[in-house]
């Protein structure tokens, strides 16, 4: 027998090769890269995976694990000649303990399903990605995905106690446990964030918290970017520390509003702050927050007096980057961090570059964690606008690591970044990346070709 | 024979000189960094300063033998703090030894531990080079994220020269509310009850057998409304305690330990309390919600956790510090990578 007859003995009538069975699978939500994999699996059962990666490793066949596909940096692009496994229908919540605040579950649960199945007890899961109601908690785990929420909860590798995980070679490990404290090296916090590059995590330890007991949440519009970004500014300074702070430039504005209305003021930028805790706590904070925004110069201000007006107010927000595709036929998605000083330089710089490659470029960003999410604007069909979006994109990153930040905060490398991860971090520094990859994984199987160059396949 | 670098280029020559080393940072966990037969010893504590901080971002770089109490001063000088508590800062623990054992303390409970802020490091790996995980923003995703792998690796993959944190505004005002209960029972339920209420203790602690301690943070005006809902919710006989910070301090040096012969921590949760409370382990307190313990034991008190089987780290005291070893099929491919020579403690025993 064959790889594939082997494979299709393993999951019957689970084992995807047609032409239109495979086409779904082809890309990510990166659609600019498009590749056909040899075949598409759909296991049931983690021991289904353990025998797949087995399988693989003994005939050499790269593999890509696969949640949603809402990858934005074509982290889930298949490999030729490879295989694709796709997780989603491993999703079960295995276990929700309100009592040690745990849930485990299994990688092709839904991001945003967690937080339901836990709302009952009082409890949520933090992090939470604008693809929260598509991505899957592997997905989340393999690129340490974020939200809106980042700087007071952390990331995804901040809310994972523990992992089981197969690696490339096959070989079944637990990593952490379910305390909110180890001991010994933090080998499940290293998984997170490596892209499916080590291995496939099998079964997920998610820490819960408590669902904030308040919330403020004002939005405030502001005649210029830095006005709004000055705000930032004051409102740290005064020892705040909000959930989450976000800023919209008008292009961005308009997108939403067209998209879904959201009944946002029109202006150059929209701030959204957001309190929460314990609602004494938060009262106090609030008068605190109010004499900052009416000194930072608002042209407008609103106070959501209710969950429904609060609702309304992130409405536009989560929904900008898919609003943003009414405005242009394609788009790329930049993903570079700059400390928080400095954004009004790293905007004003696209500004500029965006008007040297004549593509618009729209602004929704994380400001509170100083992470940019530039979107730029092009179409696919005019000849050589891709080409010209990715070198602005590009010259975005490369202003991200000359400003001391990073050229990803939350999409990963993927095989978008690739070429810049060698600009922010030194050869050296790569070499080791690539040397913990090899050893863990010698044949280059797992997620072959993305973050680094491609490998070549390692004699036996 | 001790080594005593005072800049990045000595670390590296020690590295590559001597076959196997063992870093020291302040001289706080001896179990971990008293030097085995055939070790040098890398003394840290000559390569420490701030690199950078600018309050505004919530970032500091330091170099790694910085001892934690420094930094603690600057940073409360502009109003901010490391919100996961390190252990043992008035001992003399340094940067990189509170990473490498991967210490935090009670305030851990209200933002999480060291891995949540820890944000990048620059370290020796075996082979002298001189590599970088992470980095210096407060959000970062890009490359294997080798600054995670150094918490609580107790030197295994390389000697960490230089560590970027995040930190945050330190909380206006604290309170501290300690509560009695007639039996270990009630104050066990009490603590799993008030983990599920969005409360944001900074602290939540359970001494045995029957008192919960808990503090609190944040403007005065909101504080006293929120102790007094607190003590309604609780009903048990509360005091709330003046010397605030005193107190903590001490609880944060592990004072509560004593004259113990060995210092261990134990992960621990709620549910595992009642049969961690059946073990002879001496004096005790459970941190961070019933997550955290730190226990003073005698040889009796190590024999029965590993006989149950239950992961632990050594800080004082004699013996191997680490148990159980960490899954060889992960850890033994990242050790190989790193220090394929097997400089640094942490060899994987032969399988
Ligand atoms: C509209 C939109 C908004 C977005 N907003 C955000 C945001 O706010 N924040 C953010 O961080 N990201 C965001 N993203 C990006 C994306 O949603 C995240 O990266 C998400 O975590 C991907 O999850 P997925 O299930 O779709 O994974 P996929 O795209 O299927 O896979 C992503 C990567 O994970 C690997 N992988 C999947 N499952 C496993 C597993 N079990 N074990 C090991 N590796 C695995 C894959 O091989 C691949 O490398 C957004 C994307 C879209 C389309
Ligand atoms: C033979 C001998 C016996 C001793 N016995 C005792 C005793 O019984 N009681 C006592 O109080 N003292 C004793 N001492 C002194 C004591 O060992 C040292 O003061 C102490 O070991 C230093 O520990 P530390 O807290 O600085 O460790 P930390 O700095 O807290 O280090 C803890 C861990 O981190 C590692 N580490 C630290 N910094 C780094 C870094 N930058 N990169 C990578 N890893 C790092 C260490 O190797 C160790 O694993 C003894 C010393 C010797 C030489």
């Amino acid at each position: 027998m064959g790889f594939l007859e082997e494979l299709k003995a393993l999951l019957p009538g689970r084992v995807l090769t047609g032409e239109a069975e495979l086409a779904p699978y082809e890309s990510d939500a990166l659609t600019a890269y498009r590749k056909r994999p040899l075949a598409v699996v759909l296991p049931e059962t983690k021991e289904e995976v353990v025998g797949v990666v087995r399988l693989c490793h003994r005939y050499g066949v790269p593999f890509v694990a696969r949640g949603s596909g809402t990858s934005l940096s074509g982290g889930s692009l298949p490999v030729e000649d490879g295989i694709v496994i796709a997780l989603n229908r491993l999703n079960r919540i295995l276990r929700l303990d309100p009592r040690a605040r745990i849930a485990v579950v299994e990688p092709g649960v839904v991001n945003l399903e967690v937080s339901r199945q836990a709302a009952p007890h009082g409890l949520y899961y933090a992090p939470d990605p604008s693809s929260q109601p598509v991505s899957t908690i592997g997905g989340n785990v393999a690129f340490n995905s974020g939200g809106a929420h980042c700087l007071k909860y952390g990331m995804t590798a901040n809310h994972v106690l523990g992992l089981e995980v197969v690696t490339p070679a096959g070989e079944v490990v637990r990593l952490g446990g379910e305390s909110l404290e180890g001991v010994g090296p933090d080998l499940f916090g290293f998984f997170v964030g490596t892209e499916g590059l080590l291995g496939i995590a099998l079964e997920i330890t998610l820490r819960l918290l408590p669902r904030p007991e308040a919330y403020h949440t004002v939005l405030a519009a502001y005649e210029s970017l830095e006005k709004a970004g000055e705000a930032v500014s004051r409102v740290i300074r005064t020892g705040l520390l909000p959930g989450a702070m976000e800023i919209m430039d008008r292009l961005a504005i308009e997108a939403a509003e067209a998209a879904v209305k959201a009944g946002y003021p029109k202006a150059e930028g929209l701030l959204i702050v957001e309190l929460e805790g314990e609602r004494e706590e938060v009262e106090e904070e609030a008068h605190h927050l109010h004499r900052v925004i009416r000194e930072s110069g608002a042209l407008e201000v609103r106070v959501a007096a209710s969950e429904a007006e609060r609702q309304a107010i992130w409405k536009g927000r989560k929904a900008a980057f898919s609003a943003v595709g009414r405005l242009s036929p394609d788009y790329i998605v930049q993903d570079g961090v700059v400390p928080r000083s400095r954004l009004g330089e790293a905007l004003k710089e696209i500004q500029r570059l965006s008007q040297a490659y004549g593509l618009r470029v729209a602004n929704v960003f994380h400001a509170g964690d100083g992470n940019l999410h530039p979107l730029v604007l092009y179409d696919g069909k005019k000849p050589g606008e891709l080409s010209r979006a990715e070198a602005l994109a590009g010259e975005i990153l490369r202003l991200c690591i000359r400003l001391g930040g990073s050229i990803t905060g939350e999409h990963g490398v993927g095989v978008e970044k690739k070429a810049y991860l060698r600009e922010m971090f030194s050869e050296a520094d790569v070499e080791a990346m690539e040397r913990v990859k090899a050893s863990l994984d010698p044949k280059g199987l797992a997620n072959r070709g993305k973050v680094f160059d491609p490998q070549m396949e390692a004699a036996p | 024979m001790t080594l005593r670098p005072e800049n990045l280029e000595e670390v590296r020559e020690a590295v590559l000189t001597h076959p196997y080393l063992r870093v020291r940072g302040g001289g706080t966990k001896p179990a971990l960094s008293a030097p085995r037969e055939g070790e040098v010893l890398l003394d840290l504590s000559g390569l420490k300063g701030l690199l950078a901080y600018e309050p505004e971002e919530f970032v500091f770089t330091a170099l790694a033998g910085t001892p934690v109490s420094e930094i603690e001063e600057t940073l409360r000088a502009h109003g901010q703090y490391l919100p996961f508590d390190p252990p043992l800062a008035k001992a003399g623990a340094t940067l990189g030894g509170t990473v490498a054992a991967g210490l935090s303390g009670p305030m851990r409970w209200r933002y999480g531990g060291l891995r949540d802020f820890l944000l990048g490091v620059r370290f020796v790996d075996g082979e002298g080079n001189l590599l970088r995980g992470g980095g210096k923003v407060v959000k970062n995703a890009a490359g294997f994220p080798f600054h995670r792998l150094m918490v609580g690796a107790l030197g295994a993959f390389g000697v960490m020269v230089e560590v970027s944190f995040k930190v945050f505004p330190l909380p206006p005002a604290t309170r501290t509310l300690r509560v009695g209960f007639s039996r270990l029972e009630e104050a066990l339920s009490a603590l799993e009850r008030l983990r599920l209420l969005p409360l944001d203790l900074l602290a939540l602690d359970l001494i045995p057998p029957n008192t919960l301690e808990l503090r609190l943070g944040g403007f005065p005006e909101s504080l006293r409304r929120r102790t007094e809902k607190l003590a309604r919710l609780l009903e048990g006989s509360e005091t709330v305690l003046e010397e605030d910070e005193a107190h903590w301090e001490g609880v944060g040096e592990l004072a509560f330990l004593g004259e113990s012969p060995i210092w261990v921590k134990i992960p621990s949760q709620p549910g595992l309390i009642p049969r961690l409370e059946g073990l002879p382990l001496g004096p005790r307190r459970y941190m961070a919600g019933g997550e955290l313990l730190y226990a003073g034991l005698e040889e009796g008190g190590l024999k029965a956790l590993r006989e149950l089987g239950l992961p632990h780290l050594v800080l004082k005291g004699a013996g191997t510090p680490l148990y159980p070893e960490p899954p060889a099929a992960f850890y033994g491919p990242l050790k190989k990578a790193l220090d394929p020579r097997g400089r640094f403690p942490g060899r994987p025993s032969p399988a």
